[in-house]
């Protein structure tokens, strides 16, 4: 007997080291794991973060513009609507021939012309509008760069590159080096990213318009799967009787989880815009079908959270008289206010990066004007990525990772706000 | 019960502004249709929004056949005003506007765009005639006895001693994209005319049937297919129609890889794999010089002047379909469809061609304008 158990310690401290050696192999593929997700991470975020900040700043040239009324067309007497017609392309374009003298042959004044950004025309447009004394003037100007001339600015574009193989030319760099030296350009932060619409143009490409569409497709996607999300997951955990329906509906409510975004845009297509003939691309339908896909989020954390409410809280309501109603209103839904809120906030973060399901409705389009309803054609963030990584001119690389930067940063203030909520109604 | 009130409301305007915006139909013009046009239409609804009052137009990309079907599909605001398409409206499909109600349909021929077929700059540029594409990816290829057999083509040397002996990997669109159909139709059914077999197969009328029946037995084609193809279609098919049938078809044993419609990405993948082969429209070519080079075709490189001069054989016409009934209804169609015809845009020197778009001639162009001006009804 003694023998034997003298025995049996013997074999357990022999194991023993094998067992210690198997937790510490446990724990180090468990390191590994977690290592190799954030290796993942750190490369996904320095690549976008690295290719994207560029697009933060813009660059701008100073050229001295020549307010030639023969060659605007107009006098200083023109109505803004004579203005507006004037051709200010015309003005540029001397202005440059007079700062380059030198340059003279078709080809190179072409890639003259091509340093400053088309956009530079309808900003001096605005400014002589705003301001007709201007005709007849010779003023230095910023204005904004082509994006091939920023890129170059910008150290994107090395001069090492065989000259058949890039759009700035030798040439280009040369004037682009001349105006650098004499200190005639400048870098400022680039408010049009912000402030504007898409745009061809990868230098005056913004995403103002697709913000907006977001916002107005999150907002009607919020007012409809809130309401519907929460009263569904009360009256399910509250008042429904258990029975098959009510399984039946669960089961279906969990499936519907799971079901591809992309059928949801399908269903929108056919019942929405075919059938109820709403408008196609508008943020109302991406709204409507962005909610039916976070309705099963909403609805099933909801139920989790008031589930999570302790069975006391009921009682001792109920004991004192209170309805089941009051009960549940005025007792249950705060408690499990925190979990329903992150939940929702959750789905809506799902939302905000849905793409899919928008392809089918027709808000994947070019859309410049920034949208001022629900009804506007608009499209939405991710789709503006989407595009962008889509276009064939370089500059929009940047412009793709800057709005990626953009949708992340919304995506982080979403959850962190789901985390605040928590933290802050939790009761103790 | 606040709560109530609220959504009430809530419901009550959003119903309100929306029957409102119904009611006023749209401002701004709606247009779909292909991803090649796609780049130069949304130049030129920039330039037309921000020159003129009118709104910017919408522009989805929908590919060549989706908008069509799209724009046929009737009249009223919820319908496209404008269409583009990298092909030519088939009478299938105008026919179907015609049953729609989309009667009068304007056509306005924009270009020409070149299909580049590119490979990584690291690796050797690749001289290939349309009879090594189509050998190198048609689904079904003649062997040594003039039967057709599935393509046994792996690598490029197997095709053309001259050509290295790498494996034949090529990333193209899918087949949905106009620029396939394009590459299909140029590339493919050019290349199957160098087969002498195939070439008077080509050439034979409805009417040969006997001379029909005996090339496709020669092409080793079982009988039943010649009665199952005027089945389908309802008539006697013309040699043209077997031939098609024949050398559009794309080989799918992983040769050629659909890359999807978005040709930056095949780009990236060609940079990393230098032995692949990618199809994709010219400009794309035109902006990714540094990182990619476009094959000769049949001796020609694709450059700007070859396509607009027709030399170089894989290019295609550009279009955009205009239904004339909405004309006067939603602002700006006429006058978008103008800015998109002038000579500023579309011109030798227009903003458009710094774009990658090959330019009509004079004569051309000329005609074009003069038939959007007047608005001139397609007949076919």
């Amino acid at each position: 007997m003694s023998k034997d158990a003298f025995k049996n310690t013997e074999l357990i401290q022999a194991s023993l080291k094998k067992r210690y050696a198997r937790e510490r192999r446990f724990q180090l593929f468990g390191k590994l794991a977690v290592l190799l997700g954030f290796v993942f991470l750190f490369i996904l975020l320095f690549d976008i973060v690295s290719k994207g900040t560029p697009a933060f700043t813009q660059k701008q040239l100073q050229i001295a513009v020549d307010f030639d009324p023969d060659k605007l067309g107009v006098d200083a007497s023109a109505s803004a609507e004579q203005l507006r017609q004037a051709n200010f392309n015309a003005v540029i374009k001397s202005s440059l021939r007079d700062m380059f003298p030198e340059v003279t042959s078709r080809g190179d004044k072409k890639r003259l012309y091509r340093l400053v950004s088309i956009g530079a025309e309808y900003a001096l447009r605005d400014r002589v509008i705003e301001d007709p004394s201007l005709i007849g003037q010779r003023k230095d100007f910023w204005l904004l760069a082509h994006s091939e001339a920023a890129g170059y600015l910008k150290g994107q574009i090395s001069r090492e590159l065989p000259e058949v193989e890039r759009k700035v030319k030798d040439i280009q760099m040369d004037w682009l080096d001349q105006l650098r030296d004499k200190g005639l350009t400048k870098s400022s932060f680039n408010t049009l990213f912000f402030l504007e619409g898409d745009s061809r143009e990868p230098e005056l490409a913004g995403i103002r318009a697709a913000l907006q569409g977001s916002f107005f497709t999150l907002v009607v996607t919020f007012l409809l799967a809130f309401p519907i999300g929460v009263f569904a997951a009360v009256y399910l955990e509250e008042f429904a009787p258990r029975n098959r329906i009510t399984d039946l509906i669960e089961i279906n409510i969990n499936n519907l989880a799971a079901v591809p975004s992309i059928v949801f845009g399908l269903l929108g297509l056919a019942v929405f815009i075919n059938f109820f003939e709403l408008p196609r691309s508008a943020p109302l339908v991406g709204g409507i079908v962005l909610s039916l896909m976070t309705l099963p989020t909403i609805i099933i954390t909801s139920r989790a959270s008031i589930q999570a409410v302790s069975p006391s809280i009921r009682e001792a309501a109920l004991g004192v008289g209170a309805s089941k109603i009051q009960t549940v209103f005025h007792h249950v839904l705060p408690v499990a206010m925190p979990g329903i809120l992150t939940g929702s906030i959750i789905g809506m973060a799902q939302a905000l990066g849905e793409s899919a399901p928008l392809l089918m409705i027709g808000m994947v389009a070019f859309i410049m004007e920034v949208p001022g309803g629900v009804t506007d054609p608009s499209t939405v963030l991710p789709v503006q990525i989407f595009l962008w990584a889509d276009s064939p001119e370089r500059g929009f690389t940047e412009k793709t990772s800057a709005a990626i930067m953009v949708l992340m940063g919304f995506l982080i203030v979403m959850n962190a706000l789901a985390i605040y909520l928590r933290r802050r109604f939790e009761v103790k | 019960m606040k709560k109530h009130v609220l959504g009430a409301i809530v419901l009550t305007v959003g119903l309100g502004n929306l029957a409102v915006a119904q009611a006023q139909g749209r401002d701004n013009v709606s247009i779909v249709g292909s991803s090649t046009v796609y780049p130069f239409a949304t130049v030129v609804a920039e330039r037309f929004g921000r020159s003129t009052d009118f709104k910017a137009p919408k522009i989805e990309s929908t590919g060549s056949g989706g908008g069509l079907k799209l724009f046929c599909k009737g009249l009223g605001a919820n319908t496209p005003d404008i269409t583009n398409s990298s092909r030519r409206i088939k009478k299938s499909e105008y026919d179907q506007c015609q049953e729609n109600g989309v009667t009068d349909v304007v056509e306005v021929l924009v270009g020409f765009d070149g299909i580049a077929i590119a490979n990584s700059r690291q690796a050797p540029q690749l001289t290939l005639s349309l009879q090594d594409l189509y050998l190198a990816l048609a689904k079904d290829v003649p062997g040594p006895d003039g039967k057709l057999i599935p393509n046994p083509n792996k690598t490029w040397k197997d095709i053309n001693p001259a050509l290295p002996a790498s494996t034949i990997e090529v990333l193209g669109p899918p087949p949905t994209s106009g620029t396939r159909d394009a590459f299909a139709e140029l590339a493919l059914g050019g290349g199957a005319q160098a087969i002498p077999a195939l070439k008077s197969l080509r050439e034979l009328g409805a009417d040969q049937v006997d001379e029909i029946k005996a090339a496709v037995a020669a092409l080793g084609i079982p009988e039943g297919f010649y009665q199952s193809y005027s089945q389908s279609s309802g008539k006697a098919p013309k040699g043209k129609d077997i031939f098609k049938a024949i050398a559009y078809s794309v080989r799918e044993d992983g040769a050629y890889i659909e890359a999807g419609e978005n040709d930056n990405l095949i780009v990236q993948k060609l940079e990393a794999n230098p032995n692949a082969l990618g199809i994709f429209g010219f400009s794309f070519l035109d902006e990714n010089g540094d990182k990619v080079q476009g094959s000769l075709i049949n001796g020609v490189e694709p450059s700007f002047d070859s396509i607009a001069d027709g030399d170089y054989p894989v290019s295609r016409p550009l279009y955009f379909y205009i239904k004339s009934a909405h004309v006067g209804r939603i602002p700006g169609i006429r006058e978008y469809a103008i800015e998109f015809a002038s000579d500023r845009a579309m011109g030798e020197d227009g903003y458009l061609t710094e774009r990658g778009l090959i330019p009509l001639d004079e004569v051309e162009l000329k005609q074009v304008q003069a038939d959007v001006a007047s608005l001139k009804r397609l007949e076919m």
